[in-house]
């Protein structure tokens, strides 16, 4: 049989305060993330914050600038421009309504009118020779900016107490609380990193987070369970020796696990167009760091929660 | 054994055959078949979400408090007939929710309380407030979006959208789904016009009257309206015609001064159709009342002969014809600046009715046809290549029982779209993502089992030993590490919007599938290898 890694017998308990100090970095990232999420000063997209995004495709290759220069030509200013180059697309967001043109009415109630025609109008004048297909327009107005915002943090609550209550309930408490500090920081990690490169915070990465959250357990059980297991034959070992042996011999499996999911988030990021790249990227992020988690934050937090004493002295 | 075994893989082609039904109408086959076939089939499918098709998606807020002035106004119109009659000096007015009556009088009391006993009255200054009790305020704002929901529905029907969709969404907002439509610009338009008809008398007596410019730009309007506010008087307003100059295309606003109580409005209208005038080929539209308004509008228009009426449309002046003489038969003209396409649309909202108070415009989700295609080859071209990665692995690491699981795959693709046709579920951009994912997932199931049968196998269990307690003891592992994936699809389902919601569709339902065919399908397939012959080593 063909086996990526032979029998390993890795000391990865005693590797633990290094993984502490890098996952302490990556969560706390992840918690400016949200800090910066709740003061409104991340990059949040206009499904959150409320805006005007129109994504066209041309026939000849621009550039970001050229796009740039027939907006503000055109008095269209203060425009994100996300660019597609292999399929010639651009995406144009303008956050929230009334702050754009000088003529538009500051209406705060609704999204601003017209202000994707504007949008359009500016880039046919400004490419004369260059055939421009709409393909999608999206215009959210600061109500249903506030609702979805309002839904993402039920969203986020609901699915945080749905996977602690199972997590509690199908094990003790020190290893619910290493699955759960595992979830928690795979998903700051991932947020964490779409802060810091200013990548766009909106619906479809908070789709990503939860999966990932869901996904993130899948290789912590696997590991969790073999140490269940080994607890009940091997009553003498110490829990750290336990936790490693555990480890090693289900680590072939939590790395073939992540690599499936890995090749098919791959995948899609490479063929699922501009519309799942940054979902692609997300679960692709997600699958790591959830793998390293698995093995250098659950286990390690059952390790520090128990004493390095055996699991039979404590119950 | 043998029987089981049997059962088994006849359950898994019973599941084949009814995906493959359930599928059927998603295949060009479906529409070369007979049609006599066609009415045992089902008839939907998979549906395709607006981010695949082309569409577009808007959410309208009903603006439930300027129905219930309206309403409060309506009374107030109401209490002075009433109170005119029993010939008293007393005037209500509307402000708001509340109505005022100065002065106040226990005769009026009773007059006003009699007619509405359900008004909440408070007394001060000698004068009478009413207000609108919470519960019928409430009412109001519910028969708004129901009714707003009725027009914009009969709108569309007359617009004619294939398969539209249109509901209420929470508290007081509509959501209308169009497929396929080509000028979103226009239906949106369409949709959004309160097209509220008035006819209202232009003041042509006070002396601001002559002083109102022909015309001005209509970038001016507001500075036009805040230099004379003062000079307006108090039951009087200005409002606008716009004007298009047919050579130059330019536009230009004129001022009217009105009076504004408007002696007639559209909700006595009974038809609205396009005619074109022939003397200058241009269109306009043609109203007819129905004959309680045929009556009153004839005995208004007697009344204010040789006076000027403005027809007002959503606060713009159409036209503002001199009345010659009393006008009866109950039909109107509406002339106006527009194009026929325009005159069309005038005439589909004014026939379908006045929406019981303005809707704004919250979300507006435009997908053009071509990135709907760009989508679906995408989506189509992922799902080919996660799949041929996925399964080539599984079939180099694990021989002989990884192109088992890559069967299993396949089943669970064939189940996953066939679970999907049977519930009418719709498949969007995101849930090509969920089936992408589920893919990657899916084969997870077996790597436990596997591995778990090589540690078997390790230990120097028979190949069928190996097999059972590799099966049995994995079963745990993996229900755990799928339950949480289904919790968080489960909060995405309930809490996301139509795109997200077709993610957690196609995740779980992936992953629910996914556990059936593990345990049931590729199980079988182990357990007939191994009952065939007494298997010496298993290619694992």
């Amino acid at each position: 049989m063909i086996e990526i890694i032979k029998r390993t017998n890795i000391d990865f308990m005693k590797k633990r305060y290094i993984a502490f100090a890098v996952s302490g970095v990556l969560s706390l990232i992840g918690i400016l993330a949200i800090v910066a999420i709740a003061r409104g000063t991340a990059n949040l997209g206009i499904d959150f914050a409320g805006g005007t995004a129109v994504q066209v495709k041309f026939d000849k290759a621009v550039t970001l600038h050229q796009v740039r220069t027939a907006l503000e030509t055109n008095g269209i200013k203060g425009a994100d421009l996300q660019d597609f180059p292999s399929v010639k697309k651009v995406m144009i967001v303008l956050k929230k309504a009334g702050e754009h043109t000088s003529s538009s009415t500051s209406s705060t109630a609704s999204i601003e009118k017209g202000l994707s025609d504007k949008v359009i109008e500016a880039l046919t004048k400004g490419f004369p020779d260059n055939k421009i297909i709409v393909d999608s327009i999206s215009e959210i107005g600061p109500k249903v900016g506030k609702r979805l915002r309002v839904d993402a943090l039920w969203a986020v609550i609901a699915s945080a107490i749905g996977i602690l209550i199972y997590v509690g309930w199908r094990f003790q408490f020190s290893f619910s609380l290493g699955a759960t500090v595992a979830t928690f920081h795979d998903v700051l990690a991932v947020l964490g990193f779409f802060y810091i490169t200013g990548l766009e915070i909106n619906l479809i990465l908070l789709t990503a987070l939860l999966t990932i959250a869901g996904y993130s357990l899948t290789d912590t059980v696997v590991v969790f369970d073999r140490i269940r297991e080994n607890m009940k034959v091997l009553l003498k070992e110490s829990i750290d020796s336990l936790i490693n042996r555990s480890i090693n011999e289900v680590l072939s499996r939590t790395l073939i696990t992540s690599l499936t999911v890995l090749l098919a988030s791959i995948a899609l990021f490479i063929f699922g167009g501009e519309v799942l790249h940054d979902f692609a990227l997300a679960m692709i992020l997600g699958v790591l760091v959830a793998t390293y988690s698995s093995i250098f934050v659950a286990s390690p937090v059952v390790l520090l929660w128990s004493g390095e004493k055996t699991f039979t002295k404590k119950h | 054994m043998k029987k089981n075994i049997k059962w088994r893989f006849t359950l898994i082609a019973l599941a084949i055959v009814a995906s493959i039904i359930a599928l059927l109408p998603n295949t060009p086959i479906y529409k070369s078949m007979n049609k006599a076939y066609r009415d045992y089939m089902p008839d939907k499918g998979i549906i395709l979400g607006l981010d695949l098709q082309g569409g577009i998606y808007l959410v309208f807020e009903v603006e439930g408090g300027k129905a219930v002035q309206l309403n409060a106004k309506r009374i107030a119109g109401s209490i002075n007939k009433l109170l005119s009659k029993k010939e008293t000096k007393a005037e209500a007015t509307a402000n708001g929710t509340e109505i005022t009556i100065v002065p106040a009088s226990v005769e009026i009391r009773k007059v006003v309380e009699d007619a509405y006993p359900t008004l909440v009255v408070s007394e001060s200054d000698g004068r009478l407030i009413y207000t609108l009790s919470e519960k019928e305020i409430r009412s109001i704002k519910e028969n708004a979006v129901d009714q707003a929901l009725e027009t914009i529905r009969n709108r569309i029907d007359q617009f004619g959208v294939a398969e539209p969709v249109i509901q209420r969404q929470g508290d007081g907002e509509i959501v209308v789904q169009l497929p396929g439509v080509k000028d979103p610009k226009r239906a949106i338009d369409l949709i959004g016009k309160t097209a509220q008809l008035e006819f209202k008398i232009v003041d042509d007596e006070s002396k601001l009257a002559a002083e109102l410019p022909a015309s001005v730009k209509p970038a001016d309007e507001e500075e036009l309206i805040s230099k004379i506010k003062e000079k307006i008087p108090e039951d009087s307003e200005v409002l606008f015609e716009r004007y298009m100059n047919m050579e130059t295309g330019e536009v230009t606003k004129r001022p009217y001064l009105l009076k504004k109580d408007a002696i007639f409005t559209g909700e006595f209208l009974s038809e609205a159709r396009v005619a074109i005038d022939s003397r200058f080929n241009s269109p306009y539209i043609s109203v007819t009342f129905n004959p309680e308004g045929a009556k009153l509008f004839e005995e208004l228009t007697g009344k204010y002969v040789k006076k000027r009426m403005a027809i007002i449309l959503d606060g713009n002046v159409y036209s503002a014809p001199v009345i010659q003489e009393r006008i009866s038969g109950g039909s109107a003209q509406i002339s106006g600046s527009y194009s026929m396409e325009e005159a069309k649309d005038l005439a589909i909202v004014l026939r379908a009715g006045s929406l019981p108070a303005p809707v704004i415009l919250q979300q507006n989700i435009t997908v053009g046809p071509s990135l709907g295609e760009d989508s679906i080859e995408a989506g189509k071209r992922t799902a080919i290549v996660a799949f041929i990665m996925v399964a080539l692995f599984m079939a180099v690491y694990y021989r002989l029982a990884g192109v088992i699981a890559d069967f299993a795959l396949v089943l669970n693709i064939v189940f996953l779209l066939g679970a999907m046709a049977a519930m009418n579920a719709t498949l969007t951009m995101p849930g090509i993502a969920g089936i992408v994912l589920a893919i990657g997932m899916a084969v997870d199931t077996n790597v436990l089992m596997f591995e778990r049968m090589r540690d078997e196998i390790k230990l120097g269990k028979t190949p069928r030993a190996a097999v059972d307690s590799g099966y049995d003891k994995a079963f745990l592992t993996i229900v755990d590490s799928h339950v949480t994936t289904l919790i968080t699809a489960a909060v995405l389902f309930q809490f996301g919007t139509g795109p997200i919601k077709g993610f957690a569709v196609t995740l779980s339902i992936g992953i629910a599938i996914n556990l059936f065919t593990s345990l049931i399908g590729t199980k079988a397939v182990f357990d007939y290898i191994n009952s065939s012959k007494e298997v010496k080593d298993l290619s694992i």
